[in-house]
């Protein structure tokens, strides 16, 4: 440990001699590379008080001296990334403006129709400037409005470090330390854009902060970073995602998510991610290597977490309860599909420290083609989690013979009155069962479609109602060609 | 022109011959039955029929309504009309009864270009059509044929045939595994379907059921072929004397 420090600190030494600060501040895009200086271009670029960038330097020394420590334990295959040779920051490129849907890729809009997205959101989605009977902008800043009367602070959270500062070195990186791994201390040092979010004691947030988000949906990809405060009571549902198909330059992306729910609240927080998976040969497609974790922080107080897993040509994520505060919940439910060359190496850790705290963990994963899909799972109980329970449940789903599912469970119980419950499947969508459905009319895709919907229908139902049915259509969407 | 025509059709599977030339020609209207012992091929005709993979068709056709039929696809031909009651209906797990009979609905009004069913219209289908085939509403909410008796899941295919009201249904051994009072229900559901427009192929090895459903023509298959052809009294005579003599022709 001492060594790599003064290695870190000899680096330091030589990349401020090497680096000093002297990018221009006006140009719209770092250079390519990582060095301090490009991290005070971010900050400068964000106008950042001087403790952000602190905070900042801080992850990015610390990062150095994580070099080698770029998690490999993961059943992920790729090759090495060269974090010299992207980019870091650049200004958000405004989409060229389209006048109607007839110039958008009709294929996009094909997956938009079989997704059922209403064609006002069709158009916002793909940068169609949109007539004055929808407004997005006045919609959003109604709704944005109504929950500032409320007490809701949403707002990007490059805002918050302006109009909160107090919540966020409060609560950033409270939840996932800056040193807590490779990816996310370099988020730390380099994140660009994400989101804030605090409910304020007692409320019941009104709506799905997804409606808002959505309409809103920037292009932050790249190294996102979410905080989500809710304080004591209060209860919050949050949609992340979309379930048309993301498109990014960025290869890479490593986004940081930090929930924290203190006595008696509840956050539920939903993913969807459809990001680039790459072509049928396994050319392309985003590596997303993310880090989510929620801090059940108060008494009874409950953090659900639902993914959709569709997208990215390698998923890195394990989105984590800790279960802190006495009679506390975690539940985590996930569907991940692979097809083609897609890997997924995705699961969760439930780490009960508190008395009674319960969770619960639904995994669901699907895997067509040639790829390669892993649950990975730790539940830990603590010596002082008297009467904790957990109960897992993993299904694994296979579509043809060429695919791999694996499932890596840890449980660590240190406390003798705590009882875990553990269960696994493996089955495969059978010849009989397909021909079955194409007797009564299906075709292949709507079979394949009804089967594994089937399959995964119990994390679908725990979505938002709208986003459900999309969900279902994108599930099938992710699976086309897979069979026959 | 009849409704199905089968003309000389060769199969075989894995190399071994099962269908040795059957010829078969149903109008519009018509009950058939088939009749003969295990292993003779009467699955493997009706799977031929729906257009199961894994079998080789080596001469023969089947025209179903002046189509070729074995042109197309399994699910074009269920979209036309043709339906197999199965003799062994596949479990699918975590499917509920219902998803999947809406799914199946719904896929049949499309092709006709009707709107999707609405959720209350599918419900009143389902409960009244459940009541006559003496049912359970319960039923339906578990997965597809999982955990399902012998006769439930032979409840459940007649179910699906009376929703989705073919006009060339097989129902190979659909008797097998009903008690006496599920027979004449089951048997009731098939009538109730009996029409001008439709026809049916019933394969049994009961005599029984063909009181009940009563057919036009009953047929022998020994050996992969038809060995004979005749009335309703054909059954009966079967009963009595097994197919101890077809088998020695065939
Ligand atoms: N996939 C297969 N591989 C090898 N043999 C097969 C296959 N499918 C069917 N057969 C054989 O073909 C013959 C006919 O089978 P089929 O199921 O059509 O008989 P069946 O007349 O329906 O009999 P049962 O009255 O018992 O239902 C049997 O000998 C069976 O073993
Ligand atoms: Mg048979």
């Amino acid at each position: 440990m001492a060594a790599s420090t003064q290695t870190a600190a000899a680096v330091r030494e030589v990349e401020a001699y090497k680096y000093g600060f002297v990018t221009d501040i006006e140009s719209d895009r770092a250079p390519k590379g990582l060095s301090e200086d490009i991290v005070r271009f971010i900050s400068a670029k964000k106008n950042e008080p001087a403790w952000m960038l602190e905070w900042r330097l801080k992850a990015y020394r610390t990062w150095l001296t994580l070099a080698d420590d770029e998690p490999a334990w993961a059943k992920l295959h790729y090759p090495k990334i060269d974090y010299q040779e992207s980019y870091y920051y650049a200004a958000p490129k405004q989409k060229p403006k389209l006048n109607s849907l007839d110039e958008v890729d009709p294929q996009l809009l094909e997956t938009y129709k079989k997704l059922g997205i209403p064609l006002q959101e069709q158009q916002i989605l793909s940068g169609v400037a949109v007539d004055a009977v929808f407004d997005s902008v006045s919609v959003a800043t109604t709704y944005k409005k109504k929950l500032q009367e409320m007490g809701v602070i949403f707002c990007p959270i490059s805002e918050a470090v302006q109009t909160h500062p107090e919540l966020v070195q409060k609560y950033l990186g409270s939840v996932v330390p800056v040193a807590d791994n490779f990816f996310a201390t370099l988020n730390s040092a380099v994140f660009t854009d994400g989101s804030f979010v605090y409910i304020p004691k007692g409320l019941r947030c009104p709506m799905e902060l997804s409606t808002y988000f959505r309409i809103n949906e920037k292009n932050t990809g790249q190294f996102e970073r979410t905080l989500i405060i809710a304080d004591e009571g209060s209860y919050v549902s949050y949609l992340e995602g979309c379930t048309a198909p993301q498109r990014d330059e960025n290869q890479l992306h490593a986004a940081v998510v930090e929930l924290i729910a203190l006595d008696d609240a509840e956050i539920k927080y939903s993913t969807v991610q459809n990001w680039y998976p790459g072509d049928k040969d396994g050319k392309g497609g985003i590596y997303n290597f993310v880090t989510k974790r929620g801090a059940c922080r108060g008494k009874n107080s409950k953090i659900m977490w639902t993914q959709v897993e569709t997208g990215s040509a390698i998923t890195w994520k394990y989105p984590s309860c800790i279960l802190q505060g006495d009679n506390s919940v975690g539940e985590f439910y996930s569907v991940a599909i692979t097809n083609n060359h897609q890997q997924a190496d995705t699961g969760t850790k439930m780490i009960h420290l508190g008395k009674n705290t319960r969770s619960k963990i639904i995994s669901k994963g699907i895997s067509a083609g040639k790829s390669s899909n892993t649950y990975r799972g730790l539940v830990r109980i603590q010596g002082k989690a008297d009467g904790a329970r957990n109960y897992t449940q993993c299904d694994s789903l296979l579509i043809g013979h060429t695919c791999g599912a694996h499932t890596v469970p840890y449980i660590e119980n240190r406390n003798p009155t705590a009882q875990t419950e553990h269960e696994a499947t493996t089955s495969k969508i059978s010849e009989d069962q397909l021909f079955y459905c194409l007797q009564r009319g299906m075709n292949t895709e709507e079979a394949v479609s009804l089967i594994v919907n089937g399959f995964c229908k119990e994390v679908l139902q725990t979505l938002p109602m709208e986003f459900a049915v999309e969900a279902q259509k994108l599930v099938a969407i992710s699976l086309e060609g897979s069979v026959g | 022109m009849a409704l199905i025509d089968i003309k000389d059709l060769h199969v075989s599977v894995q190399g071994k011959d099962i269908l040795k030339g059957i010829s078969l020609s149903i109008e519009a209207g018509e009950v058939h039955a088939i009749m003969g012992p295990n292993g003779t091929g009467k699955s493997t005709l009706s799977n031929i029929i729906a257009g199961r993979d894994g079998y080789d068709i080596k001469s023969g056709s089947v025209t179903y309504d002046g189509q070729d039929l074995l042109a197309m696809e399994p699910d074009v031909r269920a979209r036309a009309g043709v339906f197999l009651a199965f003799q062994y209906p596949v479990e699918i797990p975590g499917v509920s009864t219902s998803a999947f009979l809406k799914s199946a609905i719904n896929t049949k009004r499309r092709a006709e270009g009707k709107p999707e069913i609405d959720a209350m219209e599918f419900l009143k289908l389902v409960k009244a059509k459940n009541k006559a085939l003496g049912i359970p509403d319960d039923m339906i909410k578990r997965p597809l044929n999982v955990g399902f008796s012998g006769g439930e899941k032979k409840r459940a295919e007649v179910l699906q045939m009376t929703l989705l009201e073919p006009r060339f249904a097989v129902l190979d051994e659909t008797d097998s595994g009903l008690d006496i009072d599920a027979l004449k229900v089951v048997s009731d559901g098939v009538n109730a379907l009996r029409g001008a427009t439709r026809a049916f192929l019933v394969i049994t090895h009961y005599q029984r059921l063909l009181n009940y459903i009563v057919p036009d023509h009953v047929h022998v298959m020994a050996g992969g072929r038809i060995v004979k052809s005749g009335g309703k009294d054909l059954a009966h005579e079967l009963e009595a004397e097994g197919y101890a003599k077809y088998l020695a022709a065939a």
